[in-house]
C-alpha cells in the first residue's frame, strides 16, 4: 500500500507550510492507512481521530491565517503509550492501566502541543517498557514492518513500528536501556536517546528513573533534531531535568565529519555478533573515514559488566516506581479476598505480567537488608566505573560508533522464553544509559535477509548537535531512508 | 532489684509552610477531603516530585536551635513499604544523610538541675495522607491525600532520658523551640507534634541496655507520661517474673491504659532504603547556614534567663512566661506599657492564665490586650482602685472583650475612696450601726475586727482605700 503523502516530517513541515497539504488531508490519511494497516501491524494501542481530526483543522486554521503555532504545526505524530496524556488512556502496554485516563499531560506532549503537532493515538510498548521485542505488551505483539514474523524490537516497538510503517509522521519513544535505539535498529529508522536531563520526565511514566529518557523515533535525522528541538529544555517540574540552553539542532546539521575524531571500542564487536551486521557498521565508520574523519579504536573496560549493574539499578528503581499500583487510587483493582492483603496480592497478581513480576523480584530482592551493598550499592559502583570509561575516551574522540545490537531483529517467540537471551539483545545499548550519555540508532544498511541494521553513535554529555551533524552527513550520502518497506 | 529507665524518643514535627514538601498544593488542615491534591502528591503515573526550598530552611533553623551539626551534603531515600495512605508505595524521606546530625537540648531534670539530651539526627520527610473509617458497618473505608506530601522534621534523640518525667520535660522543650522557631504549631491533638518513644529498663548499674520497645499512639503530654510510666512497670513486671521483654510495637490504649503489641520484630518492615533518583543531593552551603542563623528568634531557655536577669522574675515566673513564644511577647508587650515587672508577671500568671485555662483558650485568643493590662495595673499603682478592684475589672474586661480600664472604673464608680473625712464618716456610721461588735472589740475579741472592716467595704461598694479603712476604724476603736 503505498503513502498517500510520502514525506519524512521535515518536508512534511514545508509542504504544510506552503499549503500545498493541508493537515487534515495528512492527518486523514495518516487515519485510513492506520485503519487499514495497523490491524496486522499492531503498532497503535489507542487511535484517536476525533481528537487529531480537530487538532488539524484548529492547525490548518493557524497555517493558512500564516501564523503557524510552532516548527510542528499540523504535523501527525504519535506517542508511546508511557506519556500521560490528559484525557487520553495511557496504558504502558499493562493490564494494571487498561482503563487509566491520566488527569494531566506529560511536560513534552504540553510542549508538542504548543508547537501545533496532532496526535494521532498511543503506540504499543512493552509493559512499562520493559522488554526488547515489545511481546511483553498485555494487549498485543507489534510485528516488524520488514517481516511480519519479526519482532519490532522494544520496549518502544510500537513507536519504531509506526514511523517506518508511515503510520505517523513521528513518535516519541523513551529509552531506559536501548527502547529507543534497539527498535529504531532493528525498523530501520531514526531513533535518538538525549542526554538524560535534557528532556523533562514529567508525565513519562517511570520505569527506572535515573536511567528514563525520553526521545524522538524519527525517519531521517533532520527529523530527529527538529523533534528533539521541541522536546528538549528545563522544565521546573523535573528536578533530573538540566537547566542549560537547547542549541538550534536543525541549524548544527551542516557540520562536517571532517576532523572529528571517532572512536570504535572493541568490546562493543563482541562475539556472536552476525557478519551483516558487523559489515553495515565497519562500513559507515570507513565512509565516516574517508569523509575525514579519525578513526581509531578505543577500548571501555568495564562494558562487560554494564548488563549486570544495569539489571540491578534498574530493577531497583522499578520495584519501587511500581509500588504505586496498589489498587488504591487509579487502574486495576482486584478486592475479591477478604482484606487489604488480598486486594494488594490480587491486584498485582492480576494487573502485571511476567516479566515485569520478574523484574519487581530481581529489584526487591536487591535492595533488601543484608543484600544492599552486595547488589544496589556494587551495581551503582559500576556504573560509575562504565561512565569513567567513556569520561576517559571522550577525551580523545568527539564521539563513538558502533553498533546497537548484536543481531537483526529476531523472530517473534524467539527469546521470549529466554529472558537472559532478550537482557543480552542491549548489551551495546545501556552502557550509554548508565554513563547518562546521547546516543542515536541511524539506519546503515539491511542483512542479506533484507532486514535493517542500525549504526550508533555514542556522544559527550549535551553534544547532541555533534551526533546529529555526524548521522546526517552519513544519512546524505546513503539512500537507506528511501527504502520502504513494502506493506 | 533496682532497675534504671531508658527513653528515647522520635519526634515528628509538621512544618509550617504554605504548600508541600514536594508539590505546590497547600498545607492548611481541616479542609475538604481531597481538596489539597495534585499528580505529584497523590502518586500518579509519570509526576515528580520537586523539593520546597522553605523545609531546608525550617530544618536548617531546628537544627542551629539545638546545636546540630548542618550537613552540606543530604540525599532524599525511598522508603518502600505499602499502605493506602501511602499514594506511591514509598515515602520520601533521608536515611544516610539527614540534615542535621549530633545536636543536643538542655532540660529541667528538677530541683535546679539541667540534664543534656542528645539530638541524634533531624531529617525531613514527607507525610502520609489519613484513612478514613466511617462509622456505618459498610466495610468501606476512605483515604484523604490532603495530608500527603505535607512536610514533616522527624527528629531522633540519644536514649538519654531516665523516667517518663524527664521525656515530658524534654518534648516539652523541643515543642517550645520549633514553636518559637516559628516552623511548626506544635498541635499534638491535631497531629502536627506527636512522638514515638522507645523504652527500656536495665538493672542499675549495668551499662548495657535491654530490649526496647517502640510505643505510639500518644496524643498528648499526659499520654507520653502514662504510656512511659506504664511500659516501664510492665518490662519490670516481664523481668521479674522471669520473662524477657520483647522487641516490638506496642500502642497506647488511652481508654484502658494500657499498651498493646502492634507488630512483633520478625513482622517489622524491610524498608529497602535506597536514595531516590527523582530528586538530586541538596547541598547547604555555609553562606545559607550563615543566613538562617543570623534570622534565628531568641530562643525559651535564652529568653527564660534573661527574664530573670532583666526583670528580676523568679525562675518559675520566667519559665511560666517564657512557656510560649505569644506569651514572652505578651509579658513584654505589657511591661512597655507599665513598667513594674514583678506585678505585671503576678498579674498574668495568677489572673490572666487562670481565665485563659478555664476557657481554655491560648495567649493568641485572650481578649484583654497587653496594653489593657497595663493601663489596669497603672490604675492600681497610682492608688485610683485596689487590687480587689482591678480583679473586677479585669474579669469584666475579659468577658466584654474591653481595654478601656479608665473609663470602666468611672463608669462603674468603682474610683478609690481615699478621703479622710468622708471614710471617717463611714466609719462612725458603721460603728454606730453596730454597738455590740464595737464593744466585743473592746472587749478584747480582735477577731471582729474584720467584720467591721467588711461593712465599710461594704458602704463603699470595695471602694474604700484599705490602708485607711483600717486605721480609720482601728483609731476610733482603740482611741
Amino acid at each position: 500500500m503505498p503513502e498517500k503523502f510520502p514525506a519524512d516530517l521535515t518536508t512534511l513541515r514545508r509542504r504544510l507550510l506552503t499549503r500545498e497539504v493541508t493537515s487534515t488531508m495528512v492527518t486523514r490519511a495518516l487515519l485510513e492507512r492506520i485503519a487499514v494497516l495497523d490491524e496486522r501491524l499492531g503498532a497503535y494501542l489507542l487511535v484517536d481521530g476525533e481528537g487529531a481530526l480537530a487538532g488539524a483543522a484548529a492547525a490548518d486554521e493557524r497555517l493558512d491565517a500564516g501564523t503557524p503555532a510552532g516548527p510542528l504545526d499540523g504535523i501527525p505524530l504519535a506517542l508511546k503509550d508511557i506519556l500521560s496524556t490528559r484525557g487520553r488512556r495511557t496504558t504502558c502496554g499493562s493490564r494494571m492501566l487498561e482503563h487509566f485516563v491520566p488527569a494531566y499531560d506529560a511536560t513534552v506532549v504540553e510542549r508538542l502541543h504548543a508547537a501545533g503537532a496532532v496526535v494521532l493515538g498511543k503506540l504499543n510498548m512493552d509493559e512499562f517498557a520493559m522488554g526488547s521485542s515489545t511481546e511483553n505488551s498485555a494487549f498485543k505483539p507489534t510485528r516488524n514492518p520488514w517481516a511480519p514474523d519479526r519482532v519490532p524490537g522494544g520496549s518502544s516497538g510500537g513507536s519504531a513500528a509506526a514511523v517506518a510503517a508511515g503510520l505517523c509522521a513521528a513518535a516519541l519513544g523513551s529509552d531506559t536501556g536501548g527502547s529507543i535505539r534497539q527498535p529504531a535498529s532493528f525498523c530501520g529508522v531514526v531513533g535518538m536517546k538525549p542526554t538524560y536531563g535534557r528532556v523533562s520526565r514529567y508525565g513519562l511514566v517511570a520505569f527506572a528513573s535515573s536511567l528514563d529518557q525520553l526521545g524522538p523515533v524519527t525517519r531521517t535525522v533532520s527529523d530527529a533534531a527538529l523533534l528533539l528541538g521541541v522536546m528538549a529544555g528545563h522544565d521546573p517540574r523535573d528536578s533530573t531535568s538540566v537547566n542549560t540552553p537547547v542549541p538550534d539542532y536543525v541549524a548544527a546539521l551542516g557540520l562536517p565529519l571532517e576532523g572529528l575524531a571517532i572512536g570504535v571500542p572493541r568490546e562493543y564487536f563482541i562475539d556472536g555478533m552476525e557478519d551483516d551486521v558487523r559489515q553495515a557498521v565497519q562500513a559507515a565508520i570507513d565512509f565516516c573515514a574517508g569523509r575525514g574523519a579519525r578513526v581509531e579504536e578505543v577500548s571501555l573496560p568495564h562494558t562487560e559488566y554494564a548488563v549486570a549493574a544495569y539489571y540491578l539499578i534498574a530493577t531497583a528503581e522499578a520495584s519501587s516506581n511500581l509500588a504505586r499500583y496498589d489498587g488504591v487510587k487509579y487502574g486495576l483493582r482486584e478486592s475479591g479476598g477478604e482484606n487489604l492483603l488480598d486486594m494488594y496480592l490480587d491486584t498485582r497478581s492480576q494487573g502485571f505480567g511476567p516479566e515485569v513480576k520478574r523484574r519487581i523480584m530481581l529489584g526487591t530482592y536487591a535492595l533488601s537488608a543484608g543484600y544492599y551493598d552486595a547488589y544496589y550499592r556494587k551495581a551503582q559502583q559500576v556504573r560509575t566505573l562504565v561512565s569513567r570509561d567513556f569520561a576517559r575516551v571522550f577525551e580523545r574522540v568527539d564521539l563513538l560508533m558502533a553498533p546497537v545490537t548484536p543481531t537483526v531483529a529476531f523472530r517473534l517467540g524467539e527469546k521470549i522464553d529466554d529472558p537472559l537471551q532478550m537482557y543480552l539483545n542491549d548489551i551495546l545499548t545501556i552502557p550509554v544509559n548508565l554513563a547518562g550519555l546521547p546516543a542515536i540508532s541511524v539506519p546503515c544498511g539491511f542483512s542479506a535477509a533484507g532486514l535493517p541494521v542500525g549504526l550508533q553513535i555514542i556522544g559527550r554529555p549535551f553534544a547532541e548537535e555533534t551526533i546529529l551533524a555526524a548521522a546526517r552527513c552519513y544519512e546524505e550520502a546513503h539512500d537507506w531512508v528511501e527504502r520502504r518497506p513494502e506493506l | 532489684m533496682d532497675y534504671e529507665v531508658v527513653i528515647g524518643l522520635e519526634v515528628h514535627a509538621q512544618m509550617r509552610t504554605a504548600t508541600k514538601i514536594f508539590c505546590s498544593c497547600s498545607t492548611s488542615f481541616g479542609d475538604e477531603p481531597n481538596r489539597n491534591t495534585c499528580p505529584v502528591c497523590t502518586g500518579q503515573p509519570g509526576a515528580l516530585p520537586v523539593l520546597n526550598r522553605r523545609v531546608v530552611e525550617f530544618a536548617i533553623r531546628a537544627g542551629l536551635a539545638t546545636g546540630c551539626r548542618i550537613n552540606s551534603g543530604n540525599v532524599f531515600a525511598r522508603k518502600n513499604y505499602f499502605y493506602p495512605d501511602l499514594p506511591k508505595g514509598y515515602q520520601i524521606s533521608q536515611y544516610e544523610l539527614p540534615v542535621c546530625e549530633h545536636g543536643h537540648l538542655d532540660i529541667d531534670a528538677g530541683e535546679g538541675e539541667t540534664r543534656r539530651v542528645g539530638i541524634t539526627r533531624i531529617h525531613m520527610e514527607e507525610d502520609a495522607g489519613k484513612l478514613v473509617h466511617p462509622d456505618d458497618r459498610s466495610g468501606v473505608s476512605y483515604v484523604d491525600y490532603n495530608r500527603a506530601c505535607v512536610p514533616l522534621l522527624e527528629i531522633v534523640s540519644e536514649p538519654d532520658m531516665r523516667s517518663a518525667a524527664e521525656a515530658v520535660a524534654y518534648l516539652k522543650a523541643l515543642r517550645d523551640i520549633v514553636m518559637y522557631l516559628g516552623i511548626c504549631d506544635g498541635n499534638m491533638e491535631e497531629g502536627s507534634f506527636r512522638c514515638d518513644a522507645n523504652v527500656s529498663i536495665r538493672p542499675r548499674g549495668q551499662e548495657a541496655f535491654g530490649t526496647r520497645t517502640e510505643l505510639k499512639n500518644m496524643n498528648s503530654f499526659r499520654n507520653v507520661q502514662r504510656a512511659v510510666e506504664f511500659e516501664v512497670e510492665r518490662q519490670i513486671d516481664v523481668v521479674e517474673s522471669g520473662g524477657a521483654v520483647v522487641q516490638e510495637t506496642r500502642l497506647w490504649d488511652v481508654d484502658k491504659g494500657i499498651t498493646v503489641t502492634m507488630r512483633g520484630k520478625e513482622e517489622a518492615h524491610d524498608y529497602r532504603y535506597f536514595p531516590d533518583p527523582d530528586l538530586l543531593p541538596v547541598v547547604i552551603d555555609d553562606a545559607w547556614i550563615d543566613a538562617v542563623r543570623r534570622s534565628l528568634p531568641e530562643l525559651p531557655r535564652a529568653r527564660c534567663g534573661r527574664f530573670m536577669a532583666t526583670y528580676g522574675l523568679a525562675a518559675d515566673a520566667a519559665g511560666i512566661l517564657t512557656g510560649s513564644r505569644a506569651l514572652a511577647d505578651y509579658y513584654e508587650a505589657a511591661v512597655e506599657r507599665f513598667s513594674r515587672p514583678v506585678p505585671v508577671a503576678n498579674w498574668m500568671i495568677s489572673e490572666l492564665l487562670r481565665h485563659l485555662n478555664d476557657d481554655n483558650i491560648g495567649i493568641e485568643d485572650c481578649p484583654v490586650t497587653p496594653d489593657g493590662l497595663g493601663s489596669l495595673l497603672k490604675l492600681v499603682d497610682d492608688g485610683t482602685i485596689s487590687g480587689k478592684i482591678a480583679k473586677k475589672i479585669f474579669a469584666a474586661m475579659y468577658r466584654e472583650r474591653r481595654n478601656d480600664p479608665g473609663a470602666m472604673v468611672e463608669a462603674r464608680g468603682l474610683r478609690q475612696l481615699a478621703d479622710g473625712g468622708e471614710l471617717e464618716g463611714i466609719v462612725d456610721t458603721v460603728l454606730a450601726e453596730h454597738p455590740a461588735e464595737a464593744d466585743s472589740y473592746r472587749g478584747g475579741n480582735r477577731k471582729v475586727f474584720g467584720f467591721l472592716v467588711g461593712q465599710v467595704m461594704r458602704r463603699t461598694k470595695g471602694t474604700a482605700n484599705p490602708g485607711m479603712a483600717n486605721d480609720i476604724l482601728r483609731a476610733r476603736l482603740e482611741g
